[in-house]
């Protein structure tokens, strides 16, 4: 009974195709955190929280009767300002300093975000229905909900404008340079803290993205963001900064992980699986480059 | 003179102090009245059901008292209830109960809101012999402590779906059904977990999936695939609201085919007012519903309790008002059979109590719960667009047939 993934062979396509197209969604809320991570040297903590965040601007449009599949358009741009204005008046404050400063700051950030949202839209679960139906494989014995490919597929379409805007846009370049550099980037002349503040941005609408992806597939509540900003620092960790395809990949390996994690070791252990994961690569990573000779300390 | 002064007010204070205390541990019945005591929630994270609680409480004293109020010993009393605000907090509540007993010499009292903050006043109420009847605890771990003054009137979480494997097993001819089961891990959806393993051992069922739901987690897709894979023929979900609403999602968009589907916390104004009709059809655990035909001569029956609480607060009344205020029912009931002030004689006449109430007939167990009142399963039925709870089982209360079993998706709009 156990192992019955083993017996019915189905459910292996099923738990895949299942944990790959989270997998995504999980990529993108992770390339936001890998993002200014790289450019600021900041671990957002509350990056969950404003995944939900998010997901309660779509949640709020739902409920005023539109379809809640236009909060990817509506969502990444109320996020934008969100995450400017945060900069503005945490963030900058501790963007040059210790990065357990920036994570005792977000944390607090996340605290007060969730109380946020518990007063605003209270602490019922809720959900937003898309009604895109589902897409049956081999005989219906394999059900993807099409909210789910349209979220995959949304993430996808994102994630490739942000590498094109990245590579070609003035602004782009910018936020490149001062990840390389930040000091050599200001005195060519580049506005770091324009710079630092259109990146948090970003990573809020990103994050907005996936929220309003979140309030379709699974259910909002405004304690929730946690596991979220848990993956997000998991992928970004196995993928380095900066580095898109790879922070892609290890999304979907990560859904992947969880959804066999699931079966195999049984939904008790999903999360707690995940956070497994992540102690056994952070050891594993400590002990690679001790042996390397090049981490002092 | 300022010590003489000082010492005199000391003196004055102490009396007074004495005095108050000398008055009060007759409190238990002064003049006409009978005083209770209770510590009930009214700010924090209970407040609301604090609040509800107390409406019942309130609604049935005011009831009792107009219509004659309880005869002992051929004089008539009245109730009232001396209330403390516990702040959602059961080391609070503990403390309020040492009060309640200690100074204001209660000699009887009612429960506070929750199975968390009953637990923490019963050893006080035990240790002083004090009995209590509660309405709002429903934990297992209470019934089972062999506590002597703790009376419940609701059901213990145990039964709150052991009811739907009967009702499985007898859609099913009486034969042994395959149980797929999923449980958040927390205190009472474990309570619920394990009367389903009860249930399961005495009709001989077999649980073929038996997964804990992490209390972070809102993605049920594996345990679905699982169930679609294996076919049960019913499916128990408890998991708080998240939990049924994430499992009425994900079984729609999975389009997985369950006969029989019941759930924990899932009345249907919050399901169908997320989810739509694709609530249809669920089996939902239930203290009370209105549509019950339980009678007594206070209230008359549910719909009439419905109506006239609607009247006095505003609001229609949940189950945590119901079963508060029957409550005070058993305690009018105990005490005129007692005819007698004594506690021991009213706790013994409370262990005796064999009564119906509107909320549902009420006899204790050897652990204070209340094993006559069977916890009552509503379905979710739709007309258009519009979604109602419709009792279903126990057969002798239901107002409604059972729809058995679920249409596959294939065929539902």
């Amino acid at each position: 009974m156990d192992f019955l993934i083993f017996q019915v062979p189905m459910l292996m396509v099923q738990a895949s195709l299942d944990g790959i197209l989270l997998g995504i969604l999980f990529a993108l809320i992770a390339y936001g955190m890998a993002l200014q991570w790289g450019v600021m040297n900041i671990i957002n903590i509350a990056q969950g929280d404003l995944v939900i965040l998010g997901g309660y601007i779509a949640y709020t449009m739902y409920l005023a009767g539109i379809h809640p599949a236009w909060g990817v358009i509506v969502s990444p741009i109320i996020m934008y300002f969100v995450g400017w204005a945060l900069y503005k008046l945490v963030i900058n404050k501790v963007v040059d300093r210790d990065l357990f400063i920036s994570i005792l700051a977000t944390f607090g950030i996340a605290i007060v975000f969730q109380q946020l949202m518990n007063f605003i839209f209270g602490a019922d679960v809720v959900v937003a229905q898309s009604e895109y139906g589902t897409t049956m494989l081999f005989d219906n014995s394999v059900t993807l909900p099409n909210s789910k490919i349209f979220s995959a597929f949304i993430s996808l379409v994102y994630a490739i404008a942000l590498v094109v805007y990245m590579k070609k846009s003035r602004l782009g370049r910018a936020i490149r340079a001062t990840a390389q550099n930040a000091r050599a980037a200001k005195i060519l002349g580049v506005d770091t803290e324009k710079v630092y503040a259109a990146t948090f941005g970003i990573n809020a609408a990103l994050c907005g993205i996936a929220g309003a992806l979140i309030s379709i597939t699974l259910t909002l509540h405004p304690y929730v963001g946690l596991p979220y900003t848990v993956r997000s620092f998991m992928i970004v960790i196995v993928a380095g900064l900066g580095n898109l395809p790879a922070v892609a990949i290890s999304g979907m390996g990560l859904g992947l992980f969880e959804e066999f994690a699931d079966y195999i070791l049984g939904t008790e252990f999903r999360i707690g699986a995940v956070f497994m994961l992540l102690v056994f690569i952070l050891v594993y990573r400590r002990f690679k480059l001790s042996k390397k000779r090049e981490y002092l300390k | 003179m300022n010590k003489i002064a000082k010492l005199f007010i000391t003196l004055i204070s102490a009396l007074t102090l004495t005095l108050s205390s000398v008055t009060s541990s007759f409190a238990k019945v002064e003049g006409d009245m009978i005083v209770l005591g209770s510590a009930i929630s009214l700010t924090g994270k209970y407040s609301s059901n604090g609040v509800h609680t107390q409406n019942g409480y309130n609604m049935a004293v005011d009831r009792i008292n107009k219509m004659g109020g309880v005869k002992v010993g051929g004089k008539s009393y009245k109730f009232e209830i001396i209330y403390y605000d516990d702040e959602s907090n059961p080391k609070r509540a503990a403390q309020l109960a040492e009060r309640l007993i200690k100074q204001d010499g209660v000699h009887y009292m009612l429960g506070p809101y929750s199975s968390g903050l009953t637990k923490a006043i019963a050893p006080v109420t035990e240790k002083y012999k004090i009995p209590m009847v509660e309405a709002n605890g429903a934990s297992r771990s209470l019934f089972t402590k062999g506590y002597k003054y703790l009376f419940a009137v609701l059901s213990p979480a145990n039964q709150y779906l052991e009811v739907a494997i009967d009702l499985a097993v007898e859609k099913n001819g009486g034969k042994p059904v395959k149980i797929a089961q999923a449980f958040e891990q927390d205190a009472f959806s474990q309570d619920v977990r394990l009367g389903i393993l009860d249930a399961a051992k005495r009709t001989g069922s077999k649980i073929i999936i038996d997964d804990k739901l992490p209390k972070e987690l809102n993605d049920m897709a594996a345990t679905l695939a699982k169930v679609k894979a294996t076919k049960p023929d019913v499916l128990v979900v408890s998991g708080h609201t998240k939990g049924a609403l994430t499992a009425i999602r994900q079984i729609a968009e999975m389009k997985v085919d369950v006969p029989m589907l019941a759930m924990t916390h899932c009345d249907a104004a919050k399901l169908s007012k997320q989810h739509g009709k694709k609530s249809e059809y669920a089996l939902c655990a239930s203290q009370w519903h209105k549509n019950l035909s339980y009678k007594d001569k206070f209230f008359g029956g549910g719909k009439k309790y419905d109506k006239d609480f609607k009247k006095e607060f505003g609001y229609a009344p949940p189950y945590q008002s119901a079963e508060s205020s029957a409550a005070l029912l058993v305690f009018k009931d105990a005490f005129e059979r007692a005819n007698s002030f004594d506690r021991d004689k009213v706790r013994d006449a409370l262990k005796a109590t064999d009564m119906q109430t509107f909320y549902g007939n009420i006899k204790f167990g050897p652990g204070g719960q209340n094993v006559a009142k069977p916890m009552i399963l509503f379905q979710v039925r739709c007309k258009g667009d519009t979604c109602e709870n419709k009792v279903v089982a126990p057969t002798k209360w239901a107002s409604d047939k059972f729809f058995h079993p679920i249409p596959p998706w294939s065929e539902r709009s």
